[in-house]
């Protein structure tokens, strides 16, 4: 019988190790595992490389891991965002990496690493300093840059439903990197706010196949990061 | 200045004459800040879906305060509204609308524009700075028209449209029309030509705060 549910957020992360690379989803606050992420910081692994959008917000969730000096190399699109006060500090002090990449293609680089391409050619960068030092080719004319495809030994990724088989809907815009990232990741990890019985998932309307999905715990009622950072909560917990 | 003191548009004013050129049927994408004052302006009659690329197109008004939602956001994080026909997408479909040509046309903020087109928008490459470039360079190489809604000048009254940029660019070539408190510029394989010039506004002024040749249609 195949049965992804497992009990608990720390039963889920228990498998990552220190030096895995892991692929975290949201974009801002929507879509945020923050109960995995803080499951992870329980566990402890560090030496960690982390791809999401952003480096979070506050004291809590993803800036959190970083502040708890588990994660040696961000890549992302946009380190620095209102209440982001974590990653600036410690990047102005030289105590971990930034990879930049745009937006568009960091979601298409790990789109490829999920879908077994190596690599691809994009518009996006052609002429600015993140294209410095990449391959370029013209194509009818008009020049590429090379980007690669990026895999994960892990990803943790926040949705509304999902049933035993990692079938998965999210909610709204906090669907964002979560269904490309479960497919770029050897082990995608998911947070769901409610687990069904399968079949009760139309599947004309499954959003991520459950084939990309490895585990699933049900988060009831996960915590909102807005509130949390109007309270100036931190993690772990005082 | 006294008496001599050139106002120009308000912001109001610009984002009503962005909104103005929208057309009906329009997909259009709208960059954090200023250009999200287009929105509001957008005739009565005209259908126009707004694209913000962390997953929605058809995006609708702010909400009411106790009608916020945290998982219903723009590009900029802040909560919005989703429109009857609305759908939500991932992130890679999302990029696909932006760099595959679908979307037609993207309003963005500006540091500097220079004559042939190149904008520069998300660094002023300071050491210490933060760099951080989210989706602007995607836009810009895939979106159909660009858009720069931006000051003539900067707080400092210095030029931002200019011969060429000095910032790190975000694309080559890419404006088609700015937007400005004292013009309407289109960006040509001519160069520069003004379409409309604010009101009090004359062409030897606008010469003097742009340090890119000009040209009248």
């Amino acid at each position: 019988m195949i049965n992804k549910i497992v009990k608990s957020a720390s039963e889920a992360v228990s498998g990552i190790f220190d030096g895995a690379t892991i692929m975290i989803s949201g974009f801002g606050e929507a879509g945020s595992p923050i109960e995995l992420i803080h499951a992870l910081i329980d566990h402890g692994a560090k030496d960690l490389t982390v791809i999401s959008n952003n480096t979070g917000n506050g004291h809590i969730g993803l800036a959190a891991l970083i502040e708890n000096k588990q994660v040696r190399k961000m890549i992302c699109s946009f380190p620095r965002t209102a209440n982001s006060v974590v990653f600036p500090e410690l990047y102005r002090k030289g105590e971990i990496d930034l990879e930049l990449v745009p937006q568009g293609t960091l979601a298409e680089r790990i789109r490829a690493g999920g879908a077994g391409i190596p690599a691809f050619f994009t518009p996006t960068s052609v002429n600015t300093p993140l294209a410095e030092g990449k391959e370029m080719r013209l194509f009818d004319g008009k020049p590429y840059v090379m980007e690669f495809g990026i895999k994960a030994d892990f990803a943790l990724v926040k949705c509304r439903i999902a049933d035993r088989y990692g079938n998965l809907l999210f909610n709204k815009t906090a669907r964002n990197f979560g269904p490309v990232m479960c497919m770029a990741a050897s082990h995608a990890i998911v947070q769901a706010s409610q687990v069904v019985e399968t079949g009760e998932i139309d599947p004309e309307i499954v959003v991520t196949p459950g084939i990309f999905v490895k585990k699933v715990v049900e988060i009831a009622n996960p915590v909102s990061e807005n509130q949390l950072i109007r309270e100036n909560r931190r993690y772990p917990w005082a | 200045m006294g008496l001599n003191e050139v106002k120009g548009w308000n912001k109001e004013e610009m984002a009503g004459k962005i909104a103005c050129d929208i057309p009906d049927g329009a997909y259009v994408n709208l960059g954090i800040g200023l250009p999200e004052l287009v929105a509001n302006y957008i005739p009565e009659g005209r259908e126009v879906i707004f694209h913000t690329e962390n997953g929605l197109l058809g995006v609708g008004p702010s909400p009411a305060k106790e009608l916020e939602d945290d998982e219903l956001i723009n590009a900029g994080k802040k909560p919005v509204t989703a429109i009857k026909g609305a759908c939500f997408f991932h992130h890679a479909d999302s990029f696909a609308m932006v760099r595959g040509g679908h979307i037609d046309i993207c309003v963005l903020g500006a540091f500097q524009i220079s004559e042939n087109g190149d904008l520069a928008n998300w660094s002023t490459g300071e050491p210490g700075a933060i760099p951080a470039v989210g989706g602007a360079m995607d836009l810009v190489e895939g979106v159909k028209t660009i858009i720069v809604f931006t000051q003539h000048t900067t707080k400092n009254g210095e030029p931002k449209i200019v011969k060429e940029c000095t910032y790190p660019l975000t694309g080559k070539g890419v404006v088609n029309h700015i937007y400005t408190d004292l013009a309407v510029i289109d960006v040509t394989e001519n160069g520069l030509f003004v379409r409309e010039m604010a009101p009090g506004v004359d062409f030897e002024y606008l010469k003097s705060c742009t340090a890119a040749e000009l040209k009248l249609y």
